[in-house]
Parts: C-alpha cells; structure tokens; sequence
C-alpha cells in the first residue's frame, strides 16, 4: 500500500443538494493521522451525506474530498482501497455465518488469502467475537452484529475508518465495549465517527465538528467548544452570610469574577450564589480560602462545567437563528455575542 | 475483474442458500416433467410429423415467465432494502463487477436446471430401447437456443431487480417485459395493419424478431447468426442499463 500522508481527509468546500434542498452547504475539514473525529449533528444535519460522499457512494454536487491525498472523485477506487465504513444501521446479509461475511468482505477487499485467515483470527479477538464466529449473522443481537460491523470496518487496517452512528441502539454495557474498541484505534487509523449521543463523542473523540443544517457550526476539542461557545466558568457556592459583601470581595480576588446570581436562602441561614469567571483558571482554591477569612461559612463549592450537550444545544440554536449566509462567506453561522 | 470470482461464489452461495431458487426448481422440473409426460402420451396415441424434442422446446416461453423471475427477482431489490448494496459499493468493487456477477449466478443455475430436463430424454431412450426416439439434433439445437435466448431473459431480470427495492415489484416488472419481448413482439407481427404496401419492412423486422420461430429453427439445425446477435446484443444492452440503473439510483437515495 502506498505512504499514507500525515492528513488523512481533506474537504474542502463540499456541497451536495438533493433537488432544491441543501444536505451539505460548504463543508471544510480535514482529519490528521491517527486522530478521531467526531461528527455531532441533529437530525438531518448532513452527517450520513458527508460520510456517504467521502467513502465514494455518493457523489457530491461540488467541491473536493481527498482520502490519502487522492481525489475521491476522479479515483474512487483506490480511495476506497483506504477506507473502513460502516454504515447507519449496520446492514449485514442476515443468512451468512460470521467467519463467512468477513471472508468474503476481505477477499472484496484484495486481501490475500494466507493474511486474510490470520486478520480473520485477530479482528474476531479484538472485538470480542471468538465464541459468534460460527453463528448466523440474522441471528446475533443487537450489539453483536455492531461488533461484526466495527470487525469489517476494521479488517483491511485500513488508513481512515468511517463509522455511522456506531452504538445506536446498544445498551449502556455494550456502548462501553464499542467505545472501548474504537479508542483503541486511536494514533494508528483516522476514525470519524457519527453520533448524537454525546458523552458517547465527548469520551472518545480528539476532536468534535458539530453541523447544523448541512454547515459547520463549531469545531475543536471538547474543552475548547466549551470555552469558545459560552466563554466562562461558572461556580455554585453554598455559603451562610452578608449576601451584599460577597460581590467586592470577590472581585478583588479576580476582576472578572461575578456574582451571577444568588438564589434563597433556606432556613438555616445557607443561600446558594452562582459566580462567573471569563478567568480559565480554575479558582476554587482561592474562593475557599477567601471566604472563611471574612466571616463567611462555606458548606459547598462546586465548578460547573458546560457539558458537551450544553454547547451542542447553544451551537445548533445559534445556527437555527442564523440560517441566511453569513458576509463574510466563512463557513460557520456568526457568533451571537452572550 | 479481479473481484468478479469472488462475487461470483458469492452469488451463487446465496442463490444455493435462498429458498425461492429451490420453490423455482421445484416447480420448474415438475411442470416440465408433466409438459414431457404429456407430450409423450400424444404420441403414443397418433404418428407426429416432428420429433418430441422440438415440441418440448417449443414451450419453452412457460417456465421461462415463471423462473426468471423467481430466480432473478433478488439480486439487486433485496440488498438495495437490506441496505448491503452501500457495503457492497463501498469496497473497491465496481457496479460492472456486481452486475456481471449477479448476471452469471444467476444464467448459471438457469442453465444447470434446464440441463437437468436431458434426464426426460435419457429416461425415454432407456425405456424406448430406440434410438429413433432420441434424434440427437433437435436436442442439441433445442438446448443451444436455451443457453442463447437465456442470456437475454436473465439480463432482462436483472435490469427489473436493479430498478426497484422491492422484490415483488421486480418479479412483476420481470415478467411483463418477458410477456413483451415474447408475446409482445408476434403480437405486433401478427397486426392486420402491418399488412399494407408500405409497412412491409417493419412486418419483415417483426417477423425476425418472433423468438417463436427461432425456436424452431434452432431445433431444425438452423443457426442464423441474425438471432444469436439478436440475443448477444440485447442482454449486453440490458446488462449496461442494469449498470446504470443500479447508479442512478444511488443518486436518489
């Protein structure tokens, strides 16, 4: 197989409509060696168009995809030669035996027979399918024909793997084994993975690409869409005390640090206060020992971070408010300032 | 072409495996079996001019309209519902590679169950203990326009599978373009109309497009050259529409 260049998948300006509506609107991205990317999108989003397009099943109305550095295009299969899809639903030939399905799948593949039995062996060990491999593939469960799914994707080792929605549909227990197996491809195959599951995306993506109505509206790693779409930190602090003193003082611990809210105070003499900070620091330490100085009793600190689902919300929000093309032609919806 | 063995076993793996191919055979080697039983029982009761062979291939057109379907009616409606043809396109296949071997599964097992009827022949020889009875020509003639207007046939049946995701759509669809290609076509020739001065030549184009007659010439010894490219063209054209076919429709999904 030929050198596999350091980025793996390069979009760029992407577009396909299906008759008058728009799947996909001037998508760009690209995906390193060994990284996984997660694709976050409601419903309709364009998610399964653009996997479609990139594995060469679909083509697109304009742009570019290179897989290796070749043109899916004009080269279709030799990048698919370099592919590993696995597409929504998971659809398996429901008569044929497990060991079968990835024999005939290796040999479409152009692996050749002595390498195919021994990577038969190993990706049956690897995704745990040792005691199915007799079995008939209508008869599997659920998380198994996903199991045999992620194998097939995965036999060919090759350079980028394309998996949509991989744990739809599977139990706690099973989601845990996927994500398992799909972190653990992690330096040696670019994955992207589909999703709207997202503590699924937040524990096993490098990276996350949220789109909305076929666009890019954020993009980054966990920590970083956190920070970019809401911009600020924010504490719960559960304290007994002058209410009223609590703003200057903490603004002299930190000047961005603000006093958001403060909620009612129970019985006890205890109010909950919600404090904000632009700072990235993590200020809780201070804040604890600031306090009890000045007379106040602390019961409780706690630093709330936006979860992953809290900045998928604000982010497709943001782009249903801004669905008319931006000025400056980029390809994400402007940002509304907080 | 490196992937056409192997979606060749494939195929007829999942041909071997699929219950409709064993109804079909079933089905088929009964009504022939009684189609030969009956032909042999008229000319136990009055001397015929033609030998029994060329009678039994003159029906050919009945299981023809039956089986094709049943055995063609799969291949692309049931992987385009299951969802498979994306895995199947998504390795580095091409359609014509899928195409051609869906196409040769499924002309081969046509042919290894009209090769099963030469045992009606052996058994009549065996009991007739004549060698009148089993004039060779006819046979070979006979089975020779088999394995050439099968090719058409089964081209036609694939192109009805890869136009719909419904197998019972196909299987309809398969069987009115049979009924056109062979009833369709001496219908048309057989028009009062066609027989005015100037339409002489669309009658003599009908007339060589009846597969009715090619039977009969085929189980005569005659082997025109005009049928067999007839036949050779028309399944490659079908077989390219199939191919085409199979890709529009990707577009639309």
């Amino acid at each position: 197989m030929a050198e596999i260049p350091d980025i793996t998948i390069e979009v760029s300006h992407l577009k396909k409509n299906y008759g008058p509506l728009t799947a996909v609107n001037d998508l760009s991205f690209s995906v390193k060696r060994g990284e996984i990317l997660g694709l976050l999108g409601p419903n309709g989003a364009g998610k399964s168009t653009t996997m479609r397009i990139l594995t060469g099943f679909l083509p697109a109305t304009s742009g570019s995809v290179r897989i290796c550095g070749l043109p899916v295009a004009s080269q279709s299969e030799a990048t698919k030669r370099h592919i590993g899809y696995m597409p929504e639903n998971n659809p398996l030939p429901d008569d044929m035996r497990v060991s079968e399905y990835l024999w005939f799948r290796g040999r479409l593949k152009e692996m050749a027979r002595a390498r195919l039995r021994a990577r038969i062996d190993e990706v049956l060990e690897l995704c745990d399918l040792k005691r199915n491999r007799h079995r008939i593939l209508g008869r599997l469960s659920k998380g198994n024909r996903q199991r045999v799914g992620i194998a097939e994707a995965i036999l060919a080792e090759p350079a980028v793997i394309i998996m949509d929605e991989p744990t739809i549909g599977l139990d706690p227990h099973q989601i845990i084994i996927v994500r398992d197996l799909i972190a653990s491809l992690r330096g040696r195959m670019s994955v992207i993975i589909s999703s709207h599951i997202l503590p699924e995306i937040e524990a096993t993506c490098d990276r996350v690409l949220i789109i909305n109505s076929g666009r890019i509206v954020a993009q980054g790693s966990p920590a970083e869409l956190r920070q970019e779409i809401f911009g600020h930190t924010s504490y719960r602090v559960d304290f007994a005390g002058d209410a009223t003193a609590l703003a200057p003082l903490l603004a002299t611990l930190e000047p961005t640090l603000k006093v958001e809210s403060v909620g009612d105070c129970g019985g006890d003499g205890f109010c909950s206060a919600t404090l904000t900070t632009e700072s990235s620091e993590d200020l809780g330490e201070k804040i604890l020992a600031v306090l009890p100085l000045h007379g106040f009793r602390v019961r409780s600190l706690a630093r709330r971070q936006p979860s992953l689902e809290d900045v998928f919300l604000a982010a497709t929000r943001r782009s249903w408010d801004a669905r008319l093309p931006d000025p400056k032609g980029d390809s994400r919806a402007p940002l509304p300032k907080a | 072409m490196r992937h056409y063995p192997t979606i060749l076993s494939h195929e007829i793996r999942a041909l071997l495996y699929s219950p409709s191919t064993y109804i079909a055979a079933v089905f088929f080697l009964g009504v022939m079996g009684f189609i030969f039983a009956g032909i042999l029982d008229l000319y136990s009761k009055a001397p015929q001019e033609v030998p029994p062979a060329a009678v039994f291939f003159q029906l050919y057109w009945f299981p023809v309209f039956f089986m094709v379907p049943l055995l063609t009616m799969k291949s692309f409606a049931e992987e385009r519902r299951m969802g498979t043809l994306e895995t199947l396109l998504t390795a580095p296949v091409s359609t014509t590679e899928v195409v051609l071997g869906k196409f040769t599964a499924a002309y081969l097992f046509y042919m290894l169950l009209w090769g099963s009827t030469l045992g009606f022949h052996y058994l009549l020889q065996l009991y007739a203990r004549d060698a009148r009875f089993l004039d060779p020509g006819p046979i070979i003639g006979g089975y020779l326009f088999i394995a050439i207007s099968g090719l058409l046939f089964i081209s036609v049946g694939i192109l009805a599978s890869a136009l719909t995701r419904n197998q019972a759509v196909a299987g309809i669809l398969c069987f009115t373009m049979l009924l056109g290609l062979i009833g369709g076509l001496s219908y048309l020739g057989d028009l009062n109309a066609l027989h005015a001065e100037g339409l002489h030549p669309v009658k003599a184009a009908l007339d060589n497009l009846r597969i009715g007659n090619h039977v009969e010439d085929f189980t005569h010894g005659v082997i025109d050259t005009r049928q067999v490219v007839f036949y050779v063209t028309g399944s490659v054209l079908a077989l390219i529409f199939s191919i085409l076919g199979v890709e529009v429709k990707i577009l639309g999904s």
